[in-house]
């Protein structure tokens, strides 16, 4: 495979929400082309009849009562972390 | 006393107020102390672990049970929550980190009276295989302080290889436990997918991640096993156990059939390795074990088939660091959008970073099923095909890794070198099965892993055959 261009690789940072530094987009546009080129390998197998396995241990929609349960953690202690809050809730920047 | 006694007979003691808690922590601090040059650890919780053992010293005088694990310390990879101290990941994402809740694994190892006494240097969210990647600093081999201790749980491998304590934990999501305690010389047990509960440990790649001990001995690893494993609802990926324990182990050779893999000894495998690993096949036969080659033809595929699941996943699970709820946050960005950007740009190193977007591209539509399903599928064929190959083995061998520890440095400039290291470990990952890498000698005075797994479900039986296998040597 040719290298990623430019624009492919600030496409995938932007999917990514990072702001990339000149340095490394460059940097990337060589390193995430040769992870690329190693995993071409796969093109060629023959996986006629096979499924993909997403699971591994055969489990299905796992369930349990939806009801509320004592938790470890308390409310004041999950927003200890954020950088703003207001009224018990998390304070965002502005959207526009 | 340089090493510890095992960890059973340690808890026994402290049961029967023969050890106390305090003298087993202040031993594991003073040695962690005097290692410091190895930069193993990234945090000492030394008032908070005193402070455990005194309680439970004195739980023992009022003639109380305490479990399992009684007074007995340990140091677990930074990525498991812990309610003392922080939880960094070794990433400067999660640098001002406290957990509001605590893992799964460290509740029932504190609930039989287990004690954290640090946690241990990683690769910044356990993607490595060195601990290079650590965002803070690198961690040295114990034998040779020029080299990696492999990763990505290399502080808890050096941790243990430096009796620092007689354990610590790690996660193994292509090789991580296995290949830091095969470079470091010391047990690391990978157990069958889905049997210890995740919940509460820093999520890298959900379909492959395992949490599993390091340890001096087969013994201890089964011990910790045993009282880590089992259902737990905050996990909903765990399986159930038998009401077996897991550390009553009947080693037995004679009889077993065990297959060598033999594209695990291609050329690019180390002669010194190939030597002690040799050795070790020879061992085994001789104690009456049926040993005979097998091939996987598509296991050369598995590290490709890796570098597609890891990612994809990877940048799923780091989709969660936002900079809006906890950890690094942008205090200069103005917008919500830059909040996002810039604290992922500035809190995730390059190997996030790689991760994150190599995820992004393979799960983006257009390339999805070219690359993502695919990997998925030939997973499927890699995973019949040791389906196939334990039908007619109890188990298959080979080494952990095709080298002994590398120079700190030498597989830095080079991503690709760096996954390359994984090429044995990960085929148990994308697979679900277990597997153990035992020290098996050395090679130009560096250690050497044997590595040993068994089919999904078989833990049991594999630790057994672990512990007959360390009997040989």
């Amino acid at each position: 495979m040719s290298k990623l261009s430019r624009d492919a690789v600030l496409k995938l940072a932007d999917l990514s929400r990072l702001k990339l530094t000149a340095e490394e987009i460059e940097r990337f546009r060589e390193e995430l082309s040769a992870i690329l080129d190693f995993v071409e390998m796969l093109d060629k197998v023959d996986v006629k009849g096979l499924e993909p396995t997403y699971q591994v241990t055969g489990l299905k929609n796992v369930m349990r009562e939806d009801k509320p349960r004592d938790y470890q953690a308390k409310p004041v202690d999950l927003l200890k972390g954020a950088p703003a809050i207001e009224k018990n809730q998390f304070k965002v920047k502005r959207v526009l | 006393m340089d090493s510890w006694p095992a960890i059973d007979d340690m808890a026994a003691g402290v049961q029967k107020a023969e050890l106390r808690a305090v003298d087993l922590v202040k031993r594991s601090l003073e040695k962690i102390d005097k290692s410091k040059e190895y930069d193993a650890l990234i945090s000492i919780n030394k008032e908070g672990a005193l402070e455990r053992a005194e309680a439970i010293d004195k739980r023992v005088a009022k003639g109380e049970k305490i479990g399992k694990l009684a007074g007995v310390p340990f140091i677990a990879k930074d990525n498991f929550l812990t309610l003392s101290g922080k939880t960094t990941a070794a990433s400067n994402m999660l640098k001002p980190f406290e957990a509001p809740y605590q893992a799964t694994a460290i509740n029932k190892l504190e609930a039989e009276g287990a004690i954290c006494v640090a946690k241990a240097n990683l690769d910044a969210f356990a993607h490595g295989s060195s601990t290079e990647n650590s965002d803070f600093f690198v961690t040295k081999n114990p034998h040779d302080k020029t080299r990696v201790p492999g990763g990505s749980s290399g502080g808890s491998a050096a941790a243990v290889a430096l009796s620092m304590v007689p354990f610590a934990l790690g996660t193994d999501t292509g090789g991580s436990i296995r290949l830091p305690a095969a470079f470091s010389g010391v047990v690391g047990y990978k157990p069958t997918y889905g049997l210890v509960s995740r919940s509460g440990v820093v999520a890298m790649a959900s379909s492959t991640d395992v949490i599993g001990p390091l340890s001096r001995t087969v013994d201890d690893a089964a011990l910790i096993l045993e009282v880590m494993s089992g259902p737990d609802e905050l996990d909903s990926t765990t399986i159930s156990r038998d009401k077996k324990p897991y550390n009553d182990l009947l080693p037995q050779i004679r009889g077993q059939k065990v297959g060598i893999i033999k594209e695990y000894f291609d050329e690019g495998l180390e002669p010194g390795v190939r030597q002690v690993v040799d050795d070790a096949i020879k061992k085994l036969k001789s104690a009456g074990a049926d040993v005979s080659e097998v091939s996987l033809p598509s296991l050369p595929l598995a590290l490709a088939v890796y570098y597609i699941i890891c990612p994809a996943e990877v940048s799923s699970n780091l989709a969660r660091y936002d900079g809006q709820r906890y950890g690094h946050f942008a205090k200069e960005a103005r917008t919500l959008q830059d909040s996002y950007k810039l604290a992922r740009e500035q809190g995730f190193g390059l190997e996030a970073k790689r991760r994150i977007m190599i995820g992004a591209h393979v799960l983006s539509s257009g390339y999805y099923d070219a690359y993502y399903k695919k990997a998925q599928t030939v997973r499927t064929k890699i995973i019949k095909e040791f389906e196939a190959a334990f039908l007619k083995y109890d188990f298959l061998v080979g080494p952990t890794s095709p080298t002994t520890a590398f120079k700190i440095g030498e597989k830095t400039s080079d991503p690709l070198k760096m996954y390359l290291v994984d090429i044995m470990t990960v085929a148990a990952n994308i697979s679900g099965v277990p597997a153990i890498s035992i020290p098996a000698g050395m090679s130009d005075n560096l250690p050497v892993g044997f590595q040993i797994i068994g089919p999904q479900n078989s833990d049991r039986k594999l630790l057994a055959m672990a512990k007959a296998f360390e009997g040989l040597k």
